[in-house]
């Protein structure tokens, strides 16, 4: 289990081959992408949870038809003039061109079972989903228009922390991500974050960790030291499980982890009752609760009732 | 630290031996750099507690998290300062082998971050200014401080700091060394020595990951532009503090003269300002933190 992170990069590279099909890293099954897509890229038979890009998450997340993306025309510059082994902005260049997306992170806003959302999700295949000064504006503006708009605002992170490539500033991102969360609390507007595989470094240590409400998917790697860099300051192996969201429910760190084809649900529940606009009558989350599947559709529905029966105005801001 | 999958290390060998061969001319500057970097670590630099002997003689420490433990990698308490008091809290490496090992070499734990934020909110019940001195390679990466809760301890003190009403200094003495540094320095001020280093990751991890290659460090350092002026130019610092000749460990008094100065010009412009523009400004200036290009349009 410890070694997840590495698998995971072959694990990529296997499906090319298999062209759509891809076989489960945990169990070993072939899956056709169908079946992958239709199961929200969750292996049927032991529930692995494979990677999503970030537009398929945003797919998976907003009703048809309601995502609309803000920030879109931002891209990094090159203000360290940056050069490893080859120019960054080749990298991110190659990164756009092999993801499709302009930066590690997506921004937009969007309706989740009807209520209005400000979301922000990350996609760690655009240069390890590392938090440069895009990412981190980006994130600056998701939270402005939350509280602009009085709208709660969710993330989707999954990040290799910090890039590298731009230095301080990629560091300093961490400050100003902390202060747009300062900023939501003041009004206050709901923020929750939803950490995914893996989530590590900076990103982690900064908003992933000060959200309202901190929720994970199951089997994600979450810790602020990558796993190499831990076993080479204890010189020893990583005990079986270390750092997976399973651990991290454990010790305390996270909330609760929800299965990704129920998140959606979780999420409007989560953040209409953050609102107060929401009967806590709903299906209950807790830690006895057996899975339910199958009623899914009628909690949905459930959702989209009391919302409309709920006085459509928001609770007026603290002061 | 980003993983970059896909990349096709044998097609660029040799452009990179080319590009190296470029940069030849530049190895003095490497060489500048990297002496930067060794003054920072210099066994002999002055430490927080150094700063703390010099500056603060009354110095109380206030110990413990109140939860798991007293972090020795971080050292915090009260001190009486030009008629006023201040909350000083700072990373503490060892100077001999023992205490070392007792500080950890100055990387905390999840409860040094925690001890850090009870001082703050602390000072802040008392409107006492806070002063923090950074000098860490790091927040320490071992199991038990990730089962404690590293990242959100980092990400608590953080948001502690940004909270806070009072006026807050940060100086940067030694080692700025990634998230386990910044957690002290989201401040309304952050200065830095001369001789001192900040930066996202350690050139060595930097260059083991980016150029497959730990022994580039001295690239890497140059590369990630950690030096105080470097700083200074990305904005990403408010001062630099120059140092005695040769380097802050050649005196350590003179040293923290020039901290004791600059730290009472800091505060009397700070308290000048009322509390809630003060953070107002603190969170516009981390606010403009970053370079980024909008419609084609590079902007600071
Ligand atoms: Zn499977």
């Amino acid at each position: 289990m410890a070694q997840k992170v590495s698998v995971d990069i072959s694990r990529r590279n296997r499906g090319e081959v298999l062209k759509g099909a891809e076989s489960c890293p945990q169990c070993s099954q072939l899956l056709t992408a169908e079946e992958l897509e239709e199961n929200y890229r969750v292996c049927r038979h032991c529930g692995h949870h494979f990677r999503v890009t970030a537009r398929e998450r945003v797919a998976q997340l907003a009703d048809t038809g309601t995502w609309s993306e803000i920030a879109a025309n931002l891209r990094s510059a090159d203000p360290l003039d940056f050069f490893d082994l080859r120019p960054y902005p080749e990298r991110v260049e190659e990164a756009e061109y092999d993801t499709g997306l302009p930066e590690a992170m997506l921004t937009g806003t969007a309706r989740i079972h009807k209520m209005e959302v400000v979301l922000a999700v990350m996609d760690f295949q655009f240069l390890g989903g590392s938090m440069g000064s895009v990412v981190g504006e980006k994130f600056w503006r998701a939270a402005e228009t939350a509280i602009e708009t009085r709208v709660p605002l969710a993330v989707v992170c999954a990040s290799g922390g910090a890039r590298m490539q731009e230095g301080i500033l990629s560091l300093l991102q961490m400050a100003k991500t902390t202060c747009a969360v300062e900023l939501m609390a003041q009004v206050p507007v709901p923020f929750v974050s939803v950490l995914t595989h893996p989530t590590t470094g900076g990103v982690l240590a900064s908003f992933a960790t000060l959200s309202d409400v901190v929720i994970a998917e199951p089997g994600a790697f979450l810790s602020f030291a990558g796993p190499r860099i831990i076993e080479q300051t204890i010189k020893e192996k990583l005990p079986e499980g270390f750092g997976l969201a399973e651990s991290n429910v454990e010790h305390g760190q996270v909330d609760m982890i929800i299965p990704r084809s129920e998140l959606k649900d979780r999420l409007v529940q989560i953040l209409g009752m953050l609102e107060g606009g929401v009967a806590c009558a709903l299906e209950p989350l807790w830690e006895e609760e057996e899975s339910r599947p199958g009623r899914r559709g009628a909690f949905a529905e459930a959702i989209g009732r009391i919302k409309s029966l709920a006085n459509p105005s928001r609770r007026p801001p603290k002061r | 630290m980003p993983t970059l999958p896909g990349v096709h290390l044998k097609d660029e060998i040799a452009k990179v031996s080319q590009r190296l061969r470029e940069l030849g001319h530049n190895r003095h500057l490497d060489k500048a750099v990297w002496g930067r970097v060794e003054l920072a670590r210099h066994p002999e630099r002055p430490y927080t507690q150094d700063y703390i002997h010099q500056m603060f003689p009354g110095f109380i420490e206030l110990r413990g998290d109140r939860c798991f433990a007293d972090d020795p990698a971080i050292v915090g308490g009260l001190a009486a300062y030009m008629g006023r008091t201040i909350m000083v809290i700072g990373h503490q490496k060892g100077r001999d082998l023992a205490a070392r090992t007792r500080r950890n070499f100055g990387m905390a734990r999840p409860e040094g971050y925690r001890k850090a934020q009870r001082l703050m909110n602390l000072a802040d019940k008392f409107g006492i200014p806070v002063l923090t001195f950074i000098d860490t390679p790091g927040a320490y990466p071992g199991v038990a401080a990730e089962e404690r809760g590293q990242a959100g301890a980092i990400s608590g003190s953080l948001l502690c700091m940004a909270r806070l009403d009072v006026p807050t200094v940060a100086v940067i003495i030694g080692e700025g060394g990634s998230g386990g540094a910044l957690a002290l320095a989201l401040a309304d001020r952050v200065l830095m020595l001369e001789n001192s280093i900040y930066s996202v990751i350690s050139p060595e991890s930097c260059a083991a990951i980016l150029w497959k290659d730990a022994d580039e460090a001295h690239l890497a350092a140059q590369t990630l532009r950690l030096t105080s002026s470097d700083l200074l130019e990305l904005q990403a610092v408010d001062a630099v503090l120059p140092e005695p000749r040769g380097g802050a460990h050649r005196d350590h008094a003179a040293a923290a003269r020039i901290v004791k100065e600059a730290l009472e010009d800091n505060l009397r412009e700070l308290e000048a300002i009322h509390p809630q523009l003060r953070k107002q400004e603190r969170f516009q200036k981390f606010r403009q933190m970053g370079v980024w290009k909008e419609n084609g349009l590079t902007l600071f």
